[in-house]
């Protein structure tokens, strides 16, 4: 077979890497504002769930935490009487999704501990509640400081999401090995979904860098 | 006598080992315009700050309005204040900071109008009508929808005076308003400070060292040494006659 | 039965998991050995591609960074799999361990790469100068002046990239090496509890990451913030 042959089953996996990468990241950023708002919770119990959640996340392999979702948390559920299986994509998707957003809370708690302690001053003179003075106040100016970090972890989740082949998801990596087990043509096929991910990888960050000056536009007007 | 509108008894406040305010006893009537000055240190900030809630007091109680500020009567006994409380205290406040503190990712317009909506509940047409009035009455009509960035110290010090003001308080606190300002501004905040004083019964409490202007401004003076009221009076007396010797040399070495 | 050594799946789950608590930490010192040796050749080809990237002629410093690129922005695994088949195509037949330290060296090259960049950025200009008004030589500058004064600096980044490629170091798994989590998943394909395993490996690897970092942080306290004493 030749490499143009490939072509259709690598897009079909390509597709399935995009879907698993975009659905994680959506994913991720969710719970990277859960963990990073929590982590700088006034509420005792919030921030201890938030930092146990943070730490246990990322020290463990993302491979652990993927195993464990498809293979360990079904036999969980056993014990307890719940049916905790997950289909591979649904497997993917978590643990992927959690992962990352781990790492995300600490950028989220970065960037909110980086806003100037004065702005929270005004924001009590004028007797906004701390919700409202989270969400007005500290949240808009701290997120421009997050995007540049979280340009690097979306690149670092599309990178993980080949891990995802190792539980049976169709993704790109796992089309590559199947047609290496039947054509034996490593090279070829390992070449292309290299640059397939690089390509990938490119438009994503490009991506990425666009939300990132949309989001800093109040920081360039009038300029 | 009327009840005073800002009463200090006994404040204590430190920080750590050091001690800012020293059982401070200082009162301020409703209506009464009074700058606060005294050499760095001596606690004139922080008593702004302890009224605008910004810092706990160590000991003594303050009453805002008649009211405890940092405590409340529960079951008949002084008890320290929850969040209600101090909410409900904070409306009768507004404070202008000495780095304007503007929301940098709002226009200007919206840096007035946004805790009217939020916190007092008004429609955000409401709002905008509140907000062009006291934007056009500090001279920043016409910078309304620019970023606090895009405009100069002073003009971002008037937003801060019509942000401040759109809450409608009764007691307006100026902590330093114009020492961050380059000399050249600091006229136009000071006309700002001064047409509110005239023209309004509002109660306005002003820690300054512009001393010419304290003068022209202020139904009182009160000079802080140390944690405590050292000396105050009317204006002209202070400053031409003044009974404490530390007050003679504090106002020796800065006019 | 692995690394000679049984489980015991007839007296419950306490004593299952006392059981495999040995050969996990067997699989954990093959972890630990595949990440200091990942770490080691990651050093070596980030510095090759630091020097690349900054030389002067534009023929040389592109390709190197084009090249940094593409090892950051492609993934562990396939890069794994590149290595494992193709050089074995060409005749080069490695073993499993081997590959897999050369795929993470490979992985982390371009991040420690950057990681010098910035440690020799961060000395003071006047370094250079200082050297130059003393006639040292480039070499000489470089290596009395410049390096030791870097290397304090870089301790943290270098230890934080150590404890990630210990976390990377699960995915040779899918060329045999026998390290921790692929010691787990076979316990557990043939005991069908894989519930206790990656379990007890999650809770091994969080005792690993602090061990890491604990040790990382002894090392950057007694290292002077000034430089590396030369005598």
């Amino acid at each position: 077979m030749s490499w143009v042959e490939y072509l259709k089953p690598l897009l079909q996996g390509a597709w399935v890497t995009i879907e698993l990468a975009a659905l994680s990241t959506v994913l991720g950023a969710f719970v990277s504002f859960a963990a990073g708002i929590g982590r700088v919770s006034a509420n005792w119990l919030i921030r201890g769930i938030a930092i146990t959640f943070i730490e246990t996340f990322r020290g463990t392999p993302l491979l652990v935490k993927l195993f464990w979702f498809y293979f360990a948390m079904p036999i969980a559920g056993q014990a307890i009487g719940l049916d905790l299986r997950l289909p591979p994509v649904e497997a993917g998707v978590v643990a992927l999704g959690l992962n990352i957003g781990a790492y995300g809370g600490e950028v989220v708690r970065g960037a909110i501990e980086a806003v100037r302690p004065a702005q929270y001053e005004a924001a009590t003179a004028l007797n906004f509640t701390r919700r409202q003075a989270l969400w007005t106040v500290i949240l808009p100016q701290a997120i421009p400081e997050m995007m540049p970090s979280f340009g690097n972890l979306a690149v670092q989740n599309l990178k993980d999401t080949a891990l995802a082949s190792l539980i049976s998801l169709g993704d790109m990596a796992f089309r590559a090995e199947q047609i290496r087990n039947y054509t034996q043509d490593s090279t070829t096929v390992y070449t292309m979904i290299l640059f397939m991910y690089f390509g990938i990888a490119l438009v994503l960050a490009g991506l990425m860098r666009l939300l990132e000056r949309a989001v800093s536009r109040w920081q360039r007007a009038g300029t | 006598m009327t009840e005073p509108i800002i009463r200090f008894d006994k404040v204590v406040k430190n920080y750590g080992s050091h001690v800012v305010l020293d059982e401070l006893n200082f009162t301020v009537a409703p209506g009464e315009k009074v700058t606060i000055i005294g050499p760095s240190g001596s606690g004139k900030s922080t008593v702004l700050r302890i009224l605008m809630t910004l810092e706990r007091i160590n000991g003594g109680v303050v009453h805002v309005g008649g009211e405890p500020l940092w405590h409340e009567t529960r079951n008949g006994a002084l008890a320290p204040a929850g969040d209600a409380h101090l909410r409900k205290m904070r409306r009768m406040l507004g404070m202008v900071f000495q780095q304007f503190n503007l929301f940098p990712h709002m226009t200007v317009l919206r840096n007035v109008t946004e805790a009217p909506v939020q916190v007092l509940g008004l429609s955000r047409q409401e709002a905008r009508e509140r907000g062009e009035e006291l934007l056009g009455m500090v001279g920043l009509t016409d910078h309304m929808h620019k970023f606090p960035h895009q405009l100069s110290g002073g003009q971002q010090q008037r937003v801060g005076i019509a942000r401040a003001l759109a809450m409608r308080p009764r007691i307006m606190l100026f902590d330093e308003p114009t020492s961050a300002l380059d000399p050249e501004l600091v006229g136009e905040v000071l006309s700002v400070i001064r047409r509110l004083a005239e023209a309004h019964d509002l109660t306005m409490l002003l820690v300054t060292h512009e001393m010419r202007f304290a003068r022209e401004v202020s139904d009182r003076i009160c000079f802080f040494d140390r944690g405590r009221v050292c000396e105050e009076g009317k204006p002209d007396d202070i400053f031409t006659h003044p009974n404490e010797q530390r007050t003679r040399d504090f106002l020796k070495a800065v006019l | 039965m692995l690394f000679g050594m049984s489980w015991d799946t007839d007296h419950g789950e306490l004593a299952f998991a006392l059981s495999i608590l040995p050969i996990l930490l067997r699989g954990m010192v093959v972890t630990i050995e595949a990440s200091i040796a990942g770490f080691v050749i990651a050093l070596v080809f980030g510095l090759v591609l630091a020097v690349l990237k900054g030389a002067r002629s534009p023929f040389i410093s592109f390709p190197a960074r084009f090249v940094a690129e593409f090892f950051r922005d492609t993934p562990l695994l396939v890069q794994l799999f590149f290595l494992y088949y193709v050089l074995a195509d060409y005749g080069i037949i490695l073993p499993a361990f081997l590959t897999g330290a050369l795929a993470l060296g490979v992985q982390y090259s371009a991040y420690i790469a950057e990681v010098y960049r910035g440690g020799i950025e961060a000395v003071p200009h006047g370094q250079h100068e200082a050297s130059h008004a003393l006639d040292l030589s480039p070499v000489r500058t470089f290596t009395h002046i410049i390096l030791p004064q870097a290397i304090p600096r870089v301790i943290p980044a270098l230890g934080n990239y150590l404890a990630s490629i210990m976390k990377d170091v699960p995915v040779l798994s899918v060329v045999t090496v026998l390290e921790m989590v692929n010691v787990a998943k076979i316990i557990g394909d043939q005991t069908f509890d894989y519930l206790v395993p990656l379990s007890m490996v999650g809770a091994l690897y969080l005792v690993l990451s602090l061990v890491a970092s604990v040790l990382v942080n002894l090392l950057d306290r007694s290292l002077p913030k000034t430089g590396l004493p030369l005598r």
